[in-house]
Parts: structure tokens; sequence; C-alpha cells
């Protein structure tokens, strides 16, 4: 039972380390933080790896608390590699990276996803929910000097405690109405009350909305622009990535454990999401000018991609909203890594002033142009196995129509990457002359994440089968 | 075990292109040669295939058939046969030539190198695919490089909006095919993606009328089919030499082939159905085409819509689903690929010679550079449907069974070939005859020694194939028997 734990409470561990080292270490050995932060967490990673892996029986833990089982697993090794990059995009960055605190709370949310992934209790979804978010609203805002931080901090911050206000009268009507926390309980505790499919379907959307805020779908997206872009960058990247993954785990495990029964119901209102999600995130990204903000666009529009899994409401459909996950984080991880680099020499984030970078840095330029066309979904790379998978769930289940929407999203999505890498490609500037330095820490990030794009896209088979394996725990 | 030779073919481009990164940037030198290598190393090796293929075995061979992600039955499964090997030496030939022509190429030749080669990859592996999903991998990698190419070393004024509007049109198509190739997956229930397996389905009728216009047409867009030719002139005339002849001569040829390998091949139902849709769409690229390539002044332009006619006649081959017809279709890939990568190294060394390819401001090449009249000449008949020329034993099967289907639309469809000959005849005329204007006498310089090997192999390949046929025809007809097997011939 603890050896389930046992990445949890060495994330806690590690973050005391963290806050303690801030006080004994002297101001200019500080920028070892991140190496501390960035190297436990790769550790644990590994630790996870060998001794946290689930038993093929499912076992609820800790008083039914928390579920040890594949998908749980699963997301906590997206998770912590998540966190450990952006630990390691964060050595460097102008106002985080002395800073003892921003790595313990980076840590700390990591430790909240976790056991959001896990949570098989109401009470714990709840109290999970909120270790994420809250260290999160800090880290948007964390550079105190900087408006638009202070803005993206703010703005988080009300968005989230709204939503998940929300989602708490949600969780209490789920109670009152069943009157049970367990999620694996649930489900039968609201069969027998012979409630109206309609009136169930009206709980499952007030708690949808805190996790729709999480995953920043339509129409719960308005906070991801503004937030990306005013967050320092490392954190928008893993805003953009663990904690959409995070909303995810939780959204999928809460929809099959609680809500089978109208099941017919909500995939049919996930599809409708998932269109208006891919379209609005689609369409709205292509006037963007700031990359961030393109990227936030891109963003919730791969959100809608994801979804499709979930509507098609089969094992091989969660498998393929995990794969899916999986190769968007990695992906969109590199596409941050640089843009934090070409912010650090260049000073701007303006599409237009990425002109002239294939001259520059052809080898940035090369790694934006894997991540972006990943993104886009283009073979050999790994966004192109995502979203073939996707797209044959979808078929398979019979959602036709949305998968020719997907389809034709991915087209839209095609144009407005497609038009960045113009600019790097072909537009000339007058820094060309001007090197963009890559420090060690981020030559290893951007390293691993083309590797793994490139690998996970040709040979994406074992791959398939894990997340086949953990979807089979939710149903 | 035997050598892996198509999987060799496949890989070497892309293993090449991307080993060219390892060069410095200003080892210009350096990177030409090692391009020139590869390509040679390809095009001996397509080759070494196509000759050692055996015809009176039949059937596909130098199969390889490894699993690659068994929970969806998806294997990297390739083999030739008689309808893609020709294409596969067209792929080898148009590489080779294509890194000759662009030996000048000054602003970044690594970065162009790489992507060209990438790109030749994508087209290797969808010729010889034995697998669905493989098939689609190797497709979007041959689209994508692209546009990176026309949108850098494409000419200046229209790049950009050439360069975006392919790659969306073609995107367009790949995704809505693949939709469809999904669907015959699940419905045929076999857990697998084998496109031979596949073959073998037994989807039902109405399954075949319904999914077969997306496959078909998705892939067909590609393959310049009318109305969403639109893409290729533009692309063509925006493109590079060597990009606009692979372009031309090996892309839409893709296309072409994957609807006739997954949409006719899979769903002969279907195409039994929409054959007249097909043969109407076709007929309009014929003679719609050459019409709009009548008029054209660009003299790239010209070029550009004659490969949307003479596509237009391969997709007549196929909709004539007869034996006459579908030999003719693929003779036609090889032909028209070989014949239009000519054409367009021929006008991208007159238009690097003179910096205009206004055609009224033109004149009198054949003097200055008497090798590349005469090839254009050789491309010009080809493009007539001369005897003795490769156009002529592709056009005239195409004709043959054309006319045992429909004769009307053999009528009309001749008429295009008529309207070739006007157009062909008016750019020779101008262009390479006629007074040279003031300006050039004294300014063109002559082309190089790599220039002309390119220009006498591609002639040479055009003049081999028309004055012995046995070189390839009977190849091919082999291929169309598989054809016809699944079709059960109209």
């Amino acid at each position: 039972m603890v050896l389930a734990l046992l990445p949890e409470i060495l994330l806690l561990i590690l973050a005391v380390v963290i806050l303690t080292a801030d006080v004994l270490l002297r101001s200019n050995r500080r920028r070892f933080l991140g190496w501390i932060a960035a190297s436990g967490l790769i550790l644990i990673l590994v630790i996870a790896l060998v001794y946290s892996r689930p038993e093929p029986a499912q076992s609820l833990i800790f008083g039914g608390m928390l579920r040890h089982d594949w998908p749980a697993f699963s997301f906590k090794i997206i998770f912590l590699f998540a966190a450990a990059v952006t630990c390691l995009l964060s050595l460097g960055f102008e106002g985080v990276d002395k800073r003892g605190d921003y790595f313990a709370l980076l840590i700390v949310t990591t430790l909240g996803m976790n056991l959001m992934a896990a949570a098989a209790d109401l009470i714990m979804l709840y109290l999970a929910i909120e270790i994420t978010s809250i260290p999160l609203y800090v880290l948007a805002g964390f550079l105190k000097r900087d408006d638009k931080s202070v803005e993206s901090g703010l703005k988080y911050f009300l968005f989230g405690a709204m939503t998940s206000a929300v989602m708490l009268y949600g969780f209490s009507l789920v109670y009152g109405l069943a009157g049970d926390t367990n999620l694996y309980n649930l489900a039968t505790s609201l069969q027998t009350g012979q409630l109206s499919p309609w009136v169930l379907l009206g709980v499952a959307v007030l708690v949808l909305v805190g996790f729709g805020f999480k995953v920043a779908t339509v129409p719960f997206h308005f906070w991801s622009p503004d937030v990306y872009e005013g967050a320092p960058t490392p954190i928008t990247a893993f805003i953009s990535t663990a904690s959409k993954a995070a909303g995810f785990a939780v959204l999928v495990r809460v929809m099959l454990a609680v809500f089978p029964s109208i099941a017919s119901y909500w995939s049919t209102l996930f599809a409708i999401l998932a269109t208006a999600t891919m379209t609005l995130g689609n369409l709205l990204a292509i006037p963007q000018q700031n990359i961030k903000r393109l990227l936030a666009y891109s963003s919730i529009a791969h959100a809608g991609y994801a979804l499709i899994g979930l509507v098609a409401l089969s094992e091989f459909g969660a498998a393929s909203l995990v794969f899916y996950l999986i190769a968007y984080v990695i992906t969109n991880l590199a596409a941050f890594a640089v843009v934090i680099l070409f912010a650090r020499t260049a000073g701007s984030e303006e599409i237009a002033d990425y002109a002239g970078l294939s001259r520059r840095a052809p080898g940035l330029a090369l790694v934006l142009l894997v991540a972006l066309l990943s993104l886009a979904g283009m073979p050999p790379l790994v966004g192109f196995a995502a979203k073939f998978y996707v797209f044959a769930a979808a078929v398979r289940s019979g959602w036709i129509w949305l998968a020719f929407v997907g389809v034709l999203n991915s087209i839209i999505g095609l144009y407005y990457y497609l038009i960045v890498l113009k600019v790097v490609y072909l537009y000339r500037s007058e820094e060309e002359e001007i090197s963009i330095p890559v420090p060690r820490p981020h030559a290893i990030v951007l390293i691993v994440c083309v590797f793994a794009i490139l690998l996970i896209g040709t040979l994406s088979g074992p791959w398939l089968e894990w997340t086949l394996n953990a979807a089979q725990s939710w149903f | 075990m035997t050598f892996p030779i198509l999987t060799v073919i496949v890989f070497t481009p892309m293993a090449a292109g991307l080993l060219l990164f390892l060069f410095p940037s200003e080892r210009k030198r350096e990177i030409r040669i090692a391009a020139l290598a590869t390509a040679t190393f390809s095009l001996v090796l397509s080759i070494w295939a196509y000759f050692s293929y055996d015809q009176a075995m039949n059937g596909y061979q130098f199969v390889e058939n490894i699993t690659w992600i068994p929970a969806l039955g998806i294997s990297y499964h390739v083999g030739v046969d008689g309808m893609n090997l020709p294409l596969v030496l067209l792929t080898g030939v148009v590489m080779f030539t294509g890194v000759l022509i662009s030996w000048n190429i000054e602003d970044r030749p690594r970065e162009f190198f790489a992507f060209l080669f990438i790109l030749a990859t994508g087209v290797f592996g969808v010729f010889v695919s034995l697998d669905l999903f493989q098939l689609f991998f190797f497709y979007e990698i041959a689209v994508f490089p692209m546009f990176l190419l026309i949108v850098i070393w494409g000419w200046e004024v229209t790049r950009e909006y050439a360069a975006m509007k392919l790659t969306l049109y073609l995107f367009i198509g790949s995704v809505i095919a693949l939709v469809g190739g999904l669907a015959m997956y699940f419905t045929a229930g076999l857990n697998s993606f084998d496109l031979i397996a596949l073959e073998g389905a037994g989807f039902s009728i109405a399954f075949q009328r319904f999914w077969f216009p997306f496959v078909f047409f998705g892939f067909a867009v590609l393959g310049g089919i009318f109305p969403v030719h639109n893409w290729s002139p533009d692309g063509h005339v925006a493109a590079p030499t060597a990009v606009s002849m692979f372009h031309a001569g090996v892309l839409m040829k893709l296309g072409a082939f994957a609807a006739l390998r997954v949409g006719i091949m899979l769903m002969p139902e279907g195409v039994k159905f929409w054959s007249p849709l097909i043969l109407g769409l076709a007929t309009v690229n014929v003679v719609y085409g050459a019409l709009i390539a009548m008029v054209q002044t660009d003299f790239k332009y010209v070029i550009g819509f004659s490969s949307v006619s003479h596509m237009g006649l391969v997709m007549l081959g196929f909709a004539t689903l007869n034996r006459e017809g579908l030999t003719g279709a693929g003779l036609q890939m090889f032909s028209h690929g070989v014949m239009t990568a000519l054409f367009f190294a021929v006008v991208g060394m007159v238009y690097d010679r003179a910096h205009t390819r206004d055609i009224p401001k033109l004149g009198g090449f054949s003097k200055v550079m008497p090798l590349v009249a005469v090839a254009f000449i050789v491309g010009g008949l080809v493009s007539m449907g001369m005897p003795g020329f490769s156009g002529f034993i592709a056009e005239f099967p195409i004709f043959m069974g054309l006319w045992q289907r429909q004769p009307i639309v053999a009528l009309i469809a001749a008429l295009g070939i008529v309207i070739t000959a006007a157009y062909i005849m008016r750019v020779v005329g101008r262009v390479f005859f006629g007074k040279m204007p003031e300006e050039f006498v004294g300014h063109i310089p002559p082309i190089t020694v790599l220039d002309k090997v390119a220009l006498v192999m591609l002639s040479g390949i055009l003049i081999l194939v028309g004055v012995y046929p046995g070189v390839m025809a009977p190849l091919v007809e082999s291929g169309v028997e598989a054809v016809l097997t699944l079709v059960g011939g109209v």
C-alpha cells in the first residue's frame, strides 16, 4: 500500500528538501535548486516506474480514497515527466530560477495531480484538485513585477475558484442523490434510485464545469489564452500539458465510473463539446500574433481531439485518449522549450520576430518544425499516430461525422502551424547574425522530446499496448 | 534472408537527407556530391529492382512483411508488381535528374536536398506499400516537404500562396480518404490493414458505393482531377525546377496510384457505380486542361496545365475498367512522369537564362541551346502521342479501351490530343524558333554538362519505351491482370 503511494511521499519529501535548501544555500548557489528539483523528479519517475507498478487486480487503497490502477499510474508518469521538463526549462529563466518556493510549489502541484489521477472518492478528488490548482494560481502570477503575469494569476484564480465552486455544488448533489462519496459505489447507488436520466445529466454537467475548466474545453476556455500569455513560460508549458492531462484523468474516471447509466447522453454532449472545442480553438488560433497565445488556442483544439477518444466510449477510445495526451504533452513541451529559448535571446514572443530563425539557429528551427508538425498530425511524428488512433476510435464506434469534423479541423490546424513555419523558414530578419545559445538543460529537453516524438511516432505499437492496458481498468 | 531491396530503396533517401544535416551548411560542394551519390544509388537500385523482377512468376515480389503495430494489425508490408514497379523506376529517374538540375541552388542546398530526399522516401514508400496504414503514413510524408520546398526555394511572386494552397488541398483530400480507409478497416473486421487481406474482405455493395467517392476522390485530388485540380498548375509554377519535376512527374502519380490501389482495387463495386462520373470529370480534365494550356502566356503554366490534361488521360484509363484502358493508364503514369519532368527541366533552363517565362518575349532559343530545343520537341511529340514515342504506346491503349466503353467520351477526349498538338507547336514555334529578341543575343550562357546528362537521359527513356515497348508494356499488363481479377472486367 505504501509502495502505491511512494511517488507522492517522495514528492512531498522533495518539496521539503527544496524549501530547506532554499534557506541553507547561499544566494550564489541558489541556481542549483532547479537542478535538485529536476533530478529529484527524474529519480522519482524512475522509482515510480520500478516500484509503483499496479497489480493486475485493481485495488482501492486507504479506505477507498485512492485507486491504484494502470490509468492512474500512466498519468503519474506523464505528470512526473512534464514536471521534470518544466524544472529544466525553468533553469536560467529570469525571476524564477533562484527561488526555492517556485520549485516547491511546482512539486506540490505535481503531487496534487498524482492524487487527482488516483482519487476514487469525491472528497479526495476535490482535495486533490485544489492541491493542484492553488499552487498553479500562485505560479502563474509568480513574476510580481510583470503586470501580465499578475493579471494571469488573478484571472486563473478567479475562473478556477468559480468553476470549482460549481463543481463542488455538483459533488454535493451527487452525494445527496446517492448517499455515498466513493466513485465506485456511486454508479450502483445512483441507479437504484431510479432517477430520471435528465436529472443525472444535469448533475453531470455541473461536475463537468470544473473538469472542463481544467482541460480548457469550450465554453470554459476563456481563461487559457490570457493565462498562457502572462504566466512565466515554463509554467505555461506545465499548465498546457500536465494540468490538462490531469483534467482528463479525472474527467474520464468520473464519467465512466459514476455516470455509466447515462453514457449515451453524455457521449453525445461530449461530441458536441469536442466539435465546438476543436473548431473554436483552431479558428481563433489563426489570427494570433503571439506564439504563446497561438499555442494556447491550439491547446484548446487539442483538448477537443482528445475528447473524441472519450466520445467513442470504448476501451480503444479511452486508450487513444491516453495516447493522444502522451503525444500532446511531449510535443507541446518541445514547442514551449523553443519558445523559451527564443525569448531568452530575442526577448520576444511575437510570431513575426521568429523571422530568420532557420538561419539564426537551424537546429532550433528544426525542433520547432518537428514540434509543430507533430501537433498538426504529420507522420512519422507522434502526433500522426495519436490523431490516427483517436479518429479510428471514432469511426469504430460509428461516430463518422465526428471523425470528419476532426480531420477537417486538423487541416485548419495545419494552416496556422504552416504560417509559423513560413515565418521561420522563409522570412528574413536583420538579427540573423545573432545566434541563439542553447544551455545544457534546454538541450537535454530538446533532445529527449524530439527523440520521443520520432520514436513513439514510428514505433507506436508498445505504447498503444500500454494505453490499452490502462484503459481496461477504467471500464 | 534475401537482400531487402525495397526497404533500402525506401529509406536510403531519408537516411541520406538526415545525414546531410551533419555537413556544415557552407560546405555546399560536398553536400551536392553527397546528394548526387545518394540519388545515383537510388537510381541504380530501382533499375536493378526493375530488371530483376520475374515477369514469369507475376504477382508481388521482393515482399517483406514485418509486424508493426500488432494491436491494430498494422504491418510494414512492401512488395512490387507490374503496376507499381514502373513508378518506382520513375521516382528513381526523377530523383536523379532532379538532383542534376538543382546543382546550382545557392540558398541552403543542405536543407533543399534534405527535404527533397524526405519527400522521395515518402513517394517510394507509397508506391511499394501493401498496408493501408503504411500507405497513409508515407503519403503524408510525401506531401508535406513540398510546402517547405516551394515556400523557401520557389518563385517569389506566388510561392506563399501556391504552397499553402497545394498543401491544404492535398491534405484535405488525404484525410478524407483516411476516414474512408478507417471505415474499410473496421467494416472488414479482419483486424488487419493489409491491402491484400482487405481485397478479400467482401464489402457490401451499399458500403462500397457510399465510401468509394471519399477514398477515390480524396486521393484523386493529388492526381489533379477536375474540379480540384486547381492547386496543381499554381504549385508547379511556383516550385523550383527540381520540385516541379518531382511534383508533376511523381507526386501526381502518387494520387492516381493510391486512388487505384485503395479506391478501385478494394471497392470494385464502388468504381463500377461511380465510373460514369469519373469518365465525365476526367474528360473535362483532358479537354479543359488542354484549352487552358493553349491560352497561357507563361511558359511554365502551359506545362502545368498540360499535366492536368494528361493526368485526365490516366483517370480515363482507370475508369474504363478494361485491360486496354488500365494498361494504358499504367504506361501513361510512367510516360507522363518522365515527359513532364523533361518539360519542367527545359522550362527551368530557359528561365534561368532568360529570366522571363513570358512566351511572347522569348524566341530563337534553338540557336543558343539546340539540345534543349530537341529535348523539348521530344517531350512535345510524346505528349501528342506520336508513334515511336512512349506517349503513343500509353495513349493508344487508353483510347482503345475508351472506345469499347464509351465511344462518345473517346471522341471528345481525342479533341484534347488535337489541342495538345496545337499548344505544343505554338510553344515550340515561339520559344525555340523565330527571331531572338535583341536583349538576349549574346547573353544566354550554354547549359552545363549535368543539365545535358539529365536531358539526354529523360528523352532517351521516352524514345526507348516508344521504340521498344517490350521493355515496359508486358510488365504493366501483368500488373493489370491483378486489378482485373478484382474488378472482374467490365
